[in-house]
Formats: structure tokens, C-alpha cells, sequence
């Protein structure tokens, strides 16, 4: 008898789990088909040589004459490695999105905490107000900036009017340049983690380190930072990764000695068609970028979790 | 009917507030309050949720602007000054460790902002530690503690920079029902022990009464009565503080007879009225008057009492037996109900029975005249 | 008490950093001449242009078309992302999935849209399908990107969400199917719509992905933006930033009343209550 309930138990047991299973395959396979497969087709890729052909790039493995060869081309990271654009482009890439993302901080940070300090009934306005320039349009918001910054641009026609300078200074088409537009387009996504995590710090801490005698700059760097820091890191990982991979920005705002490896990656893959080269781009750009995505990443899971 | 056993009058005073008060978007929390606290003595805010009594602590450990008044201290108005600049320490309901710090660290914390030499601070922590004997958890982190070290943790840490006042908020609302009377009567032993004047808020009327020498009880952002345990319990001011205050019965009554020796008060739904053996300094023309008795001041019988004064009759409606007392409840005629706890001092069986007709006597200094 | 003045006064600094340049786009747009940085005089001709631009105007059905296909596509997904993530906790490939979800977030734009792009290639060749690239694998890209967004504001919610009402439904005899629809479902039903929008706004907003999965007759309005900036200001973008700006800010200015109105409304009622 308890043979057959367990029988009974186990067959209803399975039948619960296949729609459970079939509910988990639906965006399992999505993904699996559309985020990491296309890695690897990208891996591949790097590894075959240009052609004019569609599509123009050879394949690795051929099967010619009953012969099946395989054939790995390491040319493309060996032409990376070589040439000293690429190894600067990858360096600036990642000077101008650290600069970026410190600025982020250091203009967010204060931000964020005044909107959690305000009253309640103002912080969602405020909230709001700092998101909705990220829900206009991105492209738009950038090019604000070369009205605002070209030679005869607003700023140098105002300081010129001012006469507090005779010829206009160069701003647009710089580095400069670039790091306004990143901080000024990435500054939402800085402020609304850290928001987020000031809003889940127990005030009473922050009046427990007055009470103990702590000044306000004291409770500031020795309690209310340190037990922010999930926050800054999400908020600093949201802004330094795509910066890296930023194309948009240094096209519009840069200038031919502003090295980004998002627009190298875009002119290699559209000007010159050379999509094994652009490939392999993309593979060193993503070895650079897994730490900090998977830091990101073990970031969010542990947020995940502790919610629920 | 006012009588002020005003305890402490030959202690130092340690501050004085003055007509204190605060209100929040136009909601008065506080009104003008005014209270003084004696070096040395624990004194604790009794009140119910909403009556003010954090506000009050609030403003005393500088978290809370007061909109009026003045908090005197060493001779200093120190109302606008902010909490990091007092001598005053808080230990916080939730407790408030510093969840990325350790134990030690916590501890520490008030010392280093002190600019205590490290050493110096080394033995003040270790002292603490032992005061409340948590020395060998002096590197965990607070969540790595229950409930009750957590407590002796915190406290360690506001006791650390040895303030001249030690708040406490709601002591024991972080612990559970068995470890707070434990909890209730050491943490007294250390306050004493280390010699701090100490304030404390609670809406627990048994924890004020166990902890406090002197209790304030608060309503709608007013204290109606401060004294002693006894005093508050006993001598209740008004008809609010010797409800809040455990259990109590109260007839409406007019007085018959007032002489400067004793009352008389005439009451509708007792069979006889009600004598008390001393004067009463009552309101002026009101005749109209609150009459509270305790339930364990309540005496019943079978047999209708020999006396001419202070006695009832009613049918007992309904009753608990709680093992070294009984509660019973009897009604009088009107409806009315009066509580009476009678102590099972005798194993005979049960002394009276449900819808039995009984007498309720009392002696004539069992009944407080309260305002209403 | 002025504890904060320095946060308080970088809050203020920060917003006017966040919305000068986009007044001044609203200023110049209404500008007469073509030279965007220098005023003369009022005009709205800039608007009458933009409505002449067949281009720019197909371009616009374009994206919103993709917009709203994207959007709803990764409700779905994203809802059963969130679903799977918070309910079967610790299911075999579960860290796996979480990275797959959180990864998008942040991965730059380029790689996403190259590695698409290749993927859309050797599908075409190994399947036959897609042929040629156009709205489909537009859509595909942008429901995969913004599944991401989604499943993070819906896991939010379904976290937050006391799982002792659907354990109420299940004890009461309700499948797990009918507790998702009729509980789960109503319930996270807000952070649905906030997904929705959220990821209409992403699909609306993106050139890179989109310029590397497009084919010819696919040019979303980005891309069509993108060639005109390329060349410089021009106050016909301005126009369009001025309609896109407000357009925008109405719409999540109204749905903000609109909560407050709601939540007022409620809290009236509650007092309503406690008062009788």
C-alpha cells in the first residue's frame, strides 16, 4: 500500500515538474540561443580570415577533396597585438570610462544622498527628475553637447560676448568633450543604485555614529559609504562597462585622436568590412570586461537574494 | 489630593527642561514640558504609542529640534546643540551596531572620535566588555550575536565614552518576553554599578516600575503625573494614570460630606457610601467626583459587613482561577463591573461560585479621589 | 538643520547640469535660422519641415513598431525570466540564467550587436532563415536586450511580493497555473506595464544594436538621426528633440499624477475608515 503512494506521489511529483520545466525552458532557450551563442560565433570569427565573399570571412573548418582541415587564423589578434592603435585604443577606452565613472561618483553620490535625505513626499519628484532625461532619447542628449560646445557653440559665444576671450576655445571634437558627454548621459544610472541602497541603510546608524560623537564628515566616511558600498559598485560597474564599449559618444563628441575601441570596432566592421578583425576586437574588449561583469553580476544575484 | 512625594530632593540636579515642546507639520508631540532630572537616578518616559515620550528622548539626545523651550544642563541651554557635541549617550531600540564593525570596533568607535590614544582605548573597550560580560565575542560581528548580546553590546558602546546622561529607548523591545526580566534587572545592576543618570522611554508599565526610581507618565505630548513606582501605582493624579497603570475600578460619585479629616462620597451603585480617612483638597464647587480602588484592595464576603461605610453587593459573573490568585469579575447593579483579585492564601476549594450573590468591602484608605 | 547643505546644493547643481542642454535644444528649435547656436527671431518652421521629411516620418513607424513588438515580447520573456528566478529557487542552470539576465545590462552595445549580427549570418546560412536582415531581426535583438530590463523591475516586485498569498491560493486548491493568473499576475501587474514602458523607451532609444541587425528598409529613427548629426546641428533635429522631450516628460508626468491621484485617493478612504 505505501508502495503504491509512493508510486501515485512520484508520478504526480513528475507531472508537476514538466510544465515547471517547459515555464524555465521558454527564456532559458531565448537567451541561450540569442545572448551566448552569438560568443561564440564571434569567438569563432576572430579565429577565420577576411574574404570578398558573402559572408565575408572564410570558414574554420572545410571539407575539401575528402580532406576536412581546420584552419585557425591568429593572424587577427597577432595584427591586434602588433599595432600600437589598438593597444591604445583599449588603453584610452579604459582611462576615459575610469575618469568617467569617477566623476559619475563623485557628481552622483552627493546627489543621491540629498534626494534620500529629503522629506518623503519629494523624493519620488526628485527621483523622477533625475531618471526621465535617461527615457529621452540617448542620441539627442548627446547632441546637445556639440551645440553647447563647438567653436561658435553657446559657451563661446557667450564668453565671447562676455569678452572674457577673443578666440573661441577648442571643446568639441576632444577627450574633453567625451568625458562630459559619458558623465552626463551615464549620471542616472550612477545615482539610481545608490539611491536605492542609501534608501535600505537603518537611519538609526547614521544618528548612533552622531550620538557617539562622530561629525557629519566622520558618520559620512566611516558609516554611511562603507555601508553603501554594494551601491557604489553596481552604480560604478553600470557606468564603467558600456563606457568601454561607447561608440556613440566619442563619434560625436570626440576627435580623430580620441581612440575609443567601440568606435574602432564600429570602423573596422563598417568602414572596412573586415568583420574577422571586428570579431576579434570584440573577444579582447569582452576578456577585459568578464571580471568586472562578473563582479557585477555575483552584485546583483547576492541584491537578488537578499530580497527575497 | 495632591500629594507629591517629589523623591530625590536632596540630590544634585543633573538638567532641567523648560517649557519644552515640538510639533511636526502643526501636530504637537511634545507641549510644553517641564522636568527635572537628578544626578544619579533612572528616570523613565511612560506612555502609550504617539504620547510624545520619544519626541522627548529625541530632543534630549539632539536628533530633535525643540520649536519651544530650552533644555538647561550644566547651566547651558544645550537644545540647538547637535547630538556629536553632547555628553549624552544613546543606546537605540534597534541597537544600531555598525554592521561592518566588530564588536570592538563598535565599541571603540565613540572613543576614536575622542582622539583617545589607541591604548588608551584598547583598556576602556576591554573594560566595557567585561562590564557586560562579552569579552570573548570581542571579534565577532553584530550579526553574529543574538538578541541579548546584541543588547549588552550596545550598551557597552554608549556606556564607553562614559556620558553624563545615558538614554535609553525602548531597552528591551528588541528581546523576547523571557530574557527581558532577566535583561530588566542587570542592566540596572550595571547602570548603578557605573553610576550613570540614566533616562529611558518604555510603554511597558511593568518594566518603568521594575527599572526606574522615578516615572513620568506621558500622554498626548504631556506629562500628567511624575513620582515613584509607589507614588504613580498607589497616589495615581488623574483617572488616565491609574488606568494605564495596571488595573483599576472607578465609580462616579458626588460628595455628601467634606470635612477636613475625612469624606464622604455618596455613590449610586454602591449599597453603602464610600469614607475616606483623610481630607481632600478637591475642586472647588464640584461636587462630582472619581473614586479609583484597586482590585487587590477589594474584599469580598458572603455575609454583608458589619460597617456603615465602604461596601457593595453584586453577583460574581464571571471568574479565573490563576493558580496563587483569582480574578473575579462582579457585577453591580447599573451594569457596572468591578475587578477583584483575591490571593488563593487557602487550599480549600473554591471560596465562591459563578452567579453567587457576594458583599465587596474595603478599608477607608483603599480609595484614591482622582480629577477628572 | 543644514547637515546636508553640500549634498543639497550638488542635488541642485546636478539637475541643471541634467536639464540645461535640453532647454537650450527646446530654446533653438523654435530659432529662424538655420544656424542653430545663434538667435533670430521666432519661428515653428523647423516643425513644418520635419512633418515634409517622408524619411524621417517612416523611420518613426518603423520604430515604433519594432518598439511596441519588443516591448511586449519581453514582457513575456522577462516575466518568466523573473518568475523562474524568484519561485524554483536553485534548479540546475539557475546561475547561468542569472548571469544571462544580468549580463545584458551592462554589456556594451558593440558586442551585443556584432555578435547578433554574426549569429543572424550563420543562422541564414546553416538554416536558411533569417533571409536578409530587417524589422524581424531588429525585433529579435531589441526583445533579447530588453528581456534583461524586464525581468530586473519584475524580479523586483515578485521579491517584494509576500509569497504567503500564493501559497493561500495553492492551499486553497488552486493549480500553479491559475495561482500565476489570477494571483501572481493582477498582483505584479504595475511592475508589468513599468517593464513594458521601460523597454519600449530602450527599443525607441537604440542605434548601435539596430545599425549592425538592419537591412535595407529597416532604418529606424535613430539611425536616421545619427546620419543627419553626423554632419552637425541642425534645428530640425532640435524640433524633434523638442516633440520627443515633451512627449516624454507629459506622459510620465501625467502617469505620476495620475499614481499620486490614486494613492491620495486611497489614503482618504483608509482615514474615512478609521474615522467612523
Amino acid at each position: 500500500m505505501k508502495a503504491l503512494t509512493m508510486r501515485w506521489y512520484k508520478l504526480r511529483q513528475s507531472a508537476w515538474l514538466k510544465p515547471r520545466n517547459s515555464v524555465i525552458a521558454i527564456p532559458y532557450l531565448w537567451l541561450l540561443l540569442f545572448f551566448l551563442v552569438p560568443f561564440v560565433i564571434v569567438l569563432k570569427i576572430s579565429f577565420a580570415e577576411a574574404q570578398i565573399a558573402i559572408p565575408p570571412y572564410t570558414d574554420l573548418i572545410t571539407l575539401a577533396n575528402d580532406q576536412l582541415s581546420i584552419n585557425i587564423n591568429l593572424g587577427n589578434f597577432v595584427w591586434l597585438f602588433n599595432d600600437d592603435l589598438y593597444f591604445s585604443a583599449y588603453l584610452s577606452s579604459i582611462r576615459i570610462a575610469l575618469v568617467s565613472t569617477l566623476f559619475c561618483l563623485l557628481i552622483g553620490y552627493p546627489m543621491a544622498l540629498a534626494i534620500s535625505r529629503a522629506p518623503a513626499s519629494s523624493r519620488n519628484v526628485l527621483l523622477l527628475l533625475v531618471i526621465l532625461p535617461s527615457w529621452t532619447s540617448f542620441l539627442i542628449r548627446i547632441y546637445a553637447w556639440i551645440g553647447i560646445l563647438k567653436p561658435n557653440g553657446y559657451i563661446n559665444n557667450a564668453l565671447m560676448a562676455m569678452g572674457v576671450i577673443d578666440t573661441p576655445i577648442v571643446m568639441l571634437h576632444t577627450d574633453f568633450a567625451v568625458y562630459v558627454g559619458i558623465v552626463y548621459a551615464y549620471l542616472p544610472f550612477m545615482i539610481l543604485p545608490l539611491y536605492a541602497n542609501m534608501m535600505k541603510l537603518d537611519h538609526s546608524l547614521v544618528e548612533a555614529s552622531s550620538d557617539l560623537g562622530a561629525s557629519p564628515v566622520t558618520t559620512l566616511f566611516k558609516v554611511i559609504i562603507p555601508l553603501t558600498k554594494a551601491g557604489i559598485i553596481a552604480g560604478c560597474m553600470l557606468v564603467f562597462i558600456p563606457a568601454v564599449g561607447e561608440f556613440v559618444i566619442p563619434e560625436l563628441l570626440g576627435g580623430p585622436e580620441t581612440l575609443m575601441i567601440g568606435k574602432i570596432l564600429w570602423e573596422e566592421f563598417f568602414n572596412n568590412r573586415d568583420w574577422p578583425v571586428a570579431s576579434a576586437v570584440a573577444i579582447i574588449m569582452l576578456a577585459l570586461l568578464i571580471l568586472p561583469i562578473m563582479w557585477f553580476d555575483r552584485y546583483q544575484n547576492k541584491q537578488m537574494e537578499e530580497q527575497s | 489630593m495632591t500629594l507629591k512625594h517629589e523623591s530625590n530632593t536632596t540630590s544634585k540636579v543633573l538638567m532641567e527642561l523648560k517649557n519644552l515642546s515640538k510639533s511636526f507639520d502643526g501636530h504637537q508631540a511634545v507641549r510644553h514640558v517641564d522636568l527635572k532630572i537628578y544626578e544619579g537616578e533612572i528616570f523613565a518616559l511612560l506612555g502609550g504609542s504617539g504620547c510624545g515620550k520619544s519626541t522627548l528622548l529625541r530632543m534630549l539626545s539632539g536628533f530633535e529640534l525643540p520649536t519651544e523651550g530650552s533644555i538647561l544642563f550644566a547651566g547651558e541651554d544645550i537644545a540647538k546643540v547637535p547630538p556629536y557635541k553632547r555628553p549624552f549617550n544613546m543606546m537605540f531600540q534597534s541597537y544600531a551596531l555598525f554592521p561592518h564593525m566588530t564588536v570592538e570596533a563598535n565599541v571603540a568607535y565613540g572613543l576614536k572620535q575622542d582622539k583617545m590614544k589607541k591604548a588608551d582605548i584598547d583598556a576602556r573597550v576591554s573594560e566595557m566588555l567585561k562590564l557586560v560580560h562579552m569579552e570573548e565575542y570581542r571579534k565577532r560581528k553584530p550579526d553574529q550575536l543574538s538578541g541579548g548580546q546584541r543588547q549588552r553590546v550596545a550598551l557597552a558602546r554608549s556606556l564607553a565614552k562614559k556620558p553624563r546622561l545615558l538614554l535609553l529607548d525602548e531597552p528591551m523591545g528588541a528581546l523576547d518576553k523571557k530574557l527581558r526580566g532577566e535583561m530588566q534587572l542587570e542592566l540596572v545592576d550595571i547602570i548603578k554599578q557605573v553610576g550613570v543618570t540614566c533616562v529611558m522611554v518604555t510603554h511597558d508599565q511593568e518594566e518603568a516600575m521594575t527599572m526606574a526610581d522615578r516615572i513620568a507618565v506621558m500622554q498626548a505630548g504631556e506629562i500628567l503625573q511624575i513620582g515613584s513606582p509607589h507614588d504613580i501605582y498607589e497616589y495615581p493624579n488623574c483617572r488616565f494614570v491609574a488606568d494605564f497603570i495596571g488595573t483599576v475600578n472607578l465609580f462616579d460619585g458626588t460628595i455628601a460630606d467634606e470635612e477636613p479629616a475625612f469624606v464622604v462620597i455618596d455613590v449610586p451603585n454602591l449599597a453603602a457610601p464610600i469614607y475616606i480617612d483623610h481630607g481632600i483638597s478637591g475642586p472647588g464647587g464640584n461636587r462630582r467626583v472619581n473614586i479609583a480602588i484597586r482590585p487587590e484592595k477589594v474584599r469580598m464576603s458572603a455575609t454583608p459587613p458589619e460597617e456603615k461605610y465602604n461596601w457593595g453587593k453584586g453577583i460574581i459573573d464571571d471568574l479565573a482561577y490563576l493558580g496563587q490568585h483569582s480574578i473575579y469579575h462582579i457585577l453591580l447593579p447599573d451594569n457596572q463591573f468591578v475587578q477583584v483579585t483575591q490571593t488563593n492564601d487557602n487550599r480549600r476549594e473554591r471560596p465562591f461560585e459563578l452567579e453567587q450573590e457576594i458583599y465587596l468591602h474595603w478599608t477607608p484608605d483603599a480609595c484614591v479621589v482622582l480629577e477628572e | 538643520m543644514n547637515r546636508f547643505s553640500f549634498s543639497r546644493m550638488m542635488l541642485w547643481l546636478g539637475l541643471v547640469f541634467l536639464y540645461a542642454p535640453m532647454l537650450i535644444l527646446i530654446i533653438y528649435s523654435f530659432n529662424e535660422s538655420r544656424l542653430v547656436t545663434v538667435w533670430a527671431g521666432f519661428s515653428t518652421k523647423w516643425y513644418g519641415e520635419l512633418l515634409r521629411n517622408d524619411k524621417l516620418l517612416d523611420a518613426v513607424g518603423n520604430s515604433l513598431q519594432i518598439a511596441f513588438f519588443s516591448a511586449s515580447g519581453a514582457v513575456v520573456l522577462g516575466t518568466l525570466a523573473a518568475y523562474v528566478l524568484t519561485r524554483f529557487r536553485g534548479f540546475k542552470g539557475s546561475t547561468l540564467l542569472r548571469g544571462m539576465i544580468t549580463a545584458p545590462l551592462v554589456m556594451p552595445e558593440v558586442i551585443t550587436g556584432l555578435s547578433l549580427l554574426l549569429l543572424f549570418v550563420a543562422m541564414a546560412q546553416l538554416l536558411g532563415w533569417p533571409e536578409g536582415r530587417g524589422m524581424t531581426t531588429i525585433w529579435i535583438a531589441h526583445t533579447t536586450f530588453c528581456t534583461a530590463y524586464v525581468a530586473v523591475v519584475v524580479g523586483s516586485r515578485l521579491s517584494e511580493m509576500d509569497m504567503s498569498i500564493e501559497e493561500a491560493a495553492r492551499d486553497l486548491g488552486a493549480s500553479p497555473i491559475k495561482v500565476f493568473f489570477q494571483i501572481t499576475l493582477p498582483i505584479i501587474a504595475p511592475a508589468l506595464i513599468s517593464g513594458w514602458l521601460l523597454a519600449f523607451t530602450l527599443s525607441l532609444d537604440d542605434l548601435v544594436i539596430a545599425s549592425f541587425v538592419s537591412g535595407p528598409g529597416s532604418t529606424t529613427l535613430p539611425m536616421v538621426v545619427f546620419s543627419s548629426v553626423r554632419l552637425g546641428v541642425s534645428p530640425e533635429i532640435n524640433a524633434l528633440a523638442t516633440i520627443i522631450i515633451t512627449l516624454v516628460t507629459s506622459l510620465v508626468f501625467a502617469s505620476w499624477w495620475y499614481a499620486r491621484r490614486v494613492e491620495k485617493a486611497r489614503k482618504r478612504e483608509m482615514q474615512r475608515m478609521l474615522a467612523s
